[in-house]
């Protein structure tokens, strides 16, 4: 077989399938380290403060928000966005990279898509939330009802009621599907009756028949191409909820490739985040090598360059539009009150992932991660910069007016950091957080060992 | 009461080398048990194509045509709304929710079909023939008719590099 002689492997260290799942299955053995006691700890105290920030707003009502009656979104809508951004880079990874054959995504592609469940969960909080009586959250469904009134079908957000549920089970499956021969792995790694039992019934009584194995490939290699138009639907209906009104700042036709670039742009960088901490908190540096980082890097360079585009477009097209409302939006999204918001968005968004052309800082795990950080933030300001600015000042002067968040609204977002961030902390006891199955089916073709082995 | 043997190997490139030998010899290997998808096996064992991909487009237009349908009814017959003078059957409005459907549809069924074929599901009760086919081995599983003659088949295996033959039996 010819070995590539330029390609870095892909699974750093000589290793055989065993040692590939006694690496894969050490974090979830024995007792969790005092760092993972400190972070559930961290992660469960914002979720708290998030429990008491929803017993608020059922409480009390959304008269506990800053909302006014000139701006009705704001914090909310804007966490949604940044959440469902995030949760996009799970499906990239898992689908459209398997689609395109990048063989480097079979070891973030199992964290990655947990992390997509997670912040699915996030987001379909705020907008529930939102309603704020949650209990009539099902109102929202089409079902039959006395009233013999069903929902509008016309509506961008009714369109994303059935976008984020399909979004978020189909996720699930693709995900699940992809975990039960894991699960196999730890039932049979299993050295305790009970754990045995949980996951022998978790793992669906999986075999790993070659009939099996053949059926489980095709599954996956067609949930993958379902996945990929689906996530891109997602975000695109999204942007609906703004594209089709009639705010400036909102009604462009750029909104959907714009608000999909931007969301895989978030989600690589929060992926980056937690990634660059766990696998050295796991140990499986060999398995998320830097080469893996830097590909993720890469891809931060294309989709933060589309978002800067987008940017610069969304400018000149106001101007080149030469109607006075859009023109005013724009000049007061860049000089006005809310102006802060605006560079913080555009130094985060457009600047910094430009750091990584460079080798040397695409490559350095320190730097990544604070640009990761950067962009997350970048991100989210993209979002409230939208949101906020577009609707402070539009056509009535006399409805203008500002916008600020009170402790409760800060509360159900860092309440949604601490759900998201405590699932995360309990899914790496829980579950393989690396996809053993297909680490084992690319370690020959691209382990180090291997090419040792041919020169026997 | 059904006799078979087990065997397995160590790597995937030896396994299908022994497998053709074996094949070869007249043996009819029943499955091959492994830690991950071995590119080549399907062909050796002479594995069909799967038709998952038939349920998923048939699950896929049903979603379609439901979400679709669906919505037509509503807004023609059920409850017909004017929103601003539209048309009340308004395709385009209804296409997100017609797709999102489709996939919706065709994930689903897919998935159930692949779990039901396999018979495959939360607490199935299955087999496992050796404890680290999750792991590290390849384990072939030859069954056994009436007129089988074991040790000749135990031969055949030993002779292809097979390690761990074992005969057993399953009521």
């Amino acid at each position: 077989m010819y070995v590539s002689p330029i390609r870095e492997p892909l699974i750093k260290g000589s290793k055989d399938y065993s040692q590939v799942t006694k690496d894969i299955l050490a974090p979830m053995a024995g007792k969790p380290s005092k760092y993972w006691y400190m972070g559930i700890t961290l992660a469960g105290s914002a979720a708290l403060f998030g429990a008491w920030a929803t017993f608020m707003t059922v409480y009390y009502g959304i008269g506990t928000w800053g909302l006014n009656k000139t701006i009705g979104w704001a914090w909310d809508i804007t966490n949604f966005v940044w959440w469902v951004g995030i949760g996009h880079a799970g499906t990239f990874i898992s689908a459209i990279l398997l689609l395109f054959r990048q063989r480097w995504r079979t070891s973030i592609n199992r964290s990655a898509e947990a992390m997509t469940l997670m912040a699915i969960a996030c987001a379909g909080f705020f907008p529930l939330i939102h309603m704020g009586r949650l209990l009539l959250g099902f109102f929202i469904l089409p079902y039959p009802n006395t009233r013999d009134l069903w929902v509008n079908f016309n509506s961008p957000l009714l369109w994303d009621v059935f976008a984020i549920t399909t979004y978020l089970l189909v996720s699930l499956i693709f995900w699940y599907i992809g975990l039960i021969p894991d699960l196999g792995t730890v039932r049979d790694k299993a050295t305790n009756k009970i754990r045995k039992a949980i996951y022998g019934f978790l793992s669906f009584g999986w075999t790993g028949s070659a009939r099996h194995w053949s059926r489980h490939e095709t599954v996956s290699l067609i949930l993958a191409g379902l996945a990929a138009p689906l996530v891109l639907s997602v975000h695109t209906i999204v942007s609906f909820d703004f594209a089709t009104s009639v705010i400036p700042g909102w009604h462009t036709t750029i909104f959907p490739p714009y608000f999909v670039s931007g969301a895989v742009f978030s989600g690589f960088a929060m992926v980056l985040t937690l990634l660059i901490v766990a696998r050295k908190a796991l140990n499986l540096e060999d398995y998320i090598t830097v080469g893996h980082i830097e590909n993720m890097n890469k891809v931060i360079i294309i989709t933060g360059s589309i978002v800067g585009i987008a940017y610069i477009t969304e400018f000149f097209i106001a101007w080149y539009s030469g109607v006075e409302y859009e023109m005013y939006a724009f000049i007061n999204r860049a000089t006005g009150p809310y102006a802060w918001a605006y560079w913080i968005m555009m130094t985060c968004n457009v600047i910094t992932p430009q750091l990584f052309w460079f080798k040397k800082i695409r490559t350095n795990l320190v730097a990544t991660f604070i640009i990761s950080i950067f962009v997350n933030i970048g991100m989210w300001f993209e979002r409230f910069v939208i949101v906020v600015t577009s609707l402070h000042r539009d056509y009535l002067p006399s409805s203008w007016t500002m916008y600020k968040p009170t402790i409760v609204e800060v509360g159900l977002y860092v309440g949604t950091l601490g759900v998201f961030f405590t699932l995360f902390l309990l899914f790496i006891r829980v579950f393989p957080v690396i996809a053993i199955a297909e680490v084992k089916s690319v370690l020959k073709a691209t382990g180090e060992n291997k090419k040792d082995h041919h020169h026997e | 009461m059904n006799k078979y043997i087990t065997a397995f190997y160590n790597d995937e490139e030896d396994l299908l080398k022994g497998l053709k030998q074996i094949k070869a010899k007249g043996v009819n290997v029943a499955d091959v048990l492994s830690p991950f998808p071995v590119h080549g096996l399907d062909t050796v064992l002479g594995l069909k194509r799967s038709k998952l991909t038939r349920v998923a487009f048939t699950g896929g237009a049903i979603g379609a045509l439901l979400g679709f349908g669906f919505q037509a009814w509503v807004f023609t017959k059920a409850y017909p709304l004017n929103f601003g003078g539209k048309p009340f059957l308004s395709v385009p409005s209804f296409m997100p929710v017609t797709f999102e459907l489709a996939v919706l549809f065709a994930a689903f069924s897919m998935v159930f079909a692949f779990l039901i074929h396999n018979k495959l599901g939360p607490g199935a009760k299955t087999v496992i023939h050796d404890e680290r086919i999750t792991d590290d081995r390849f384990l072939l599983v030859i069954n056994l008719d009436e007129d089988d003659d074991p040790h000749s088949i135990e031969d055949v295996l030993a002779e292809a590099g097979a390690h761990g033959i074992t005969l057993k039996k399953q009521n």
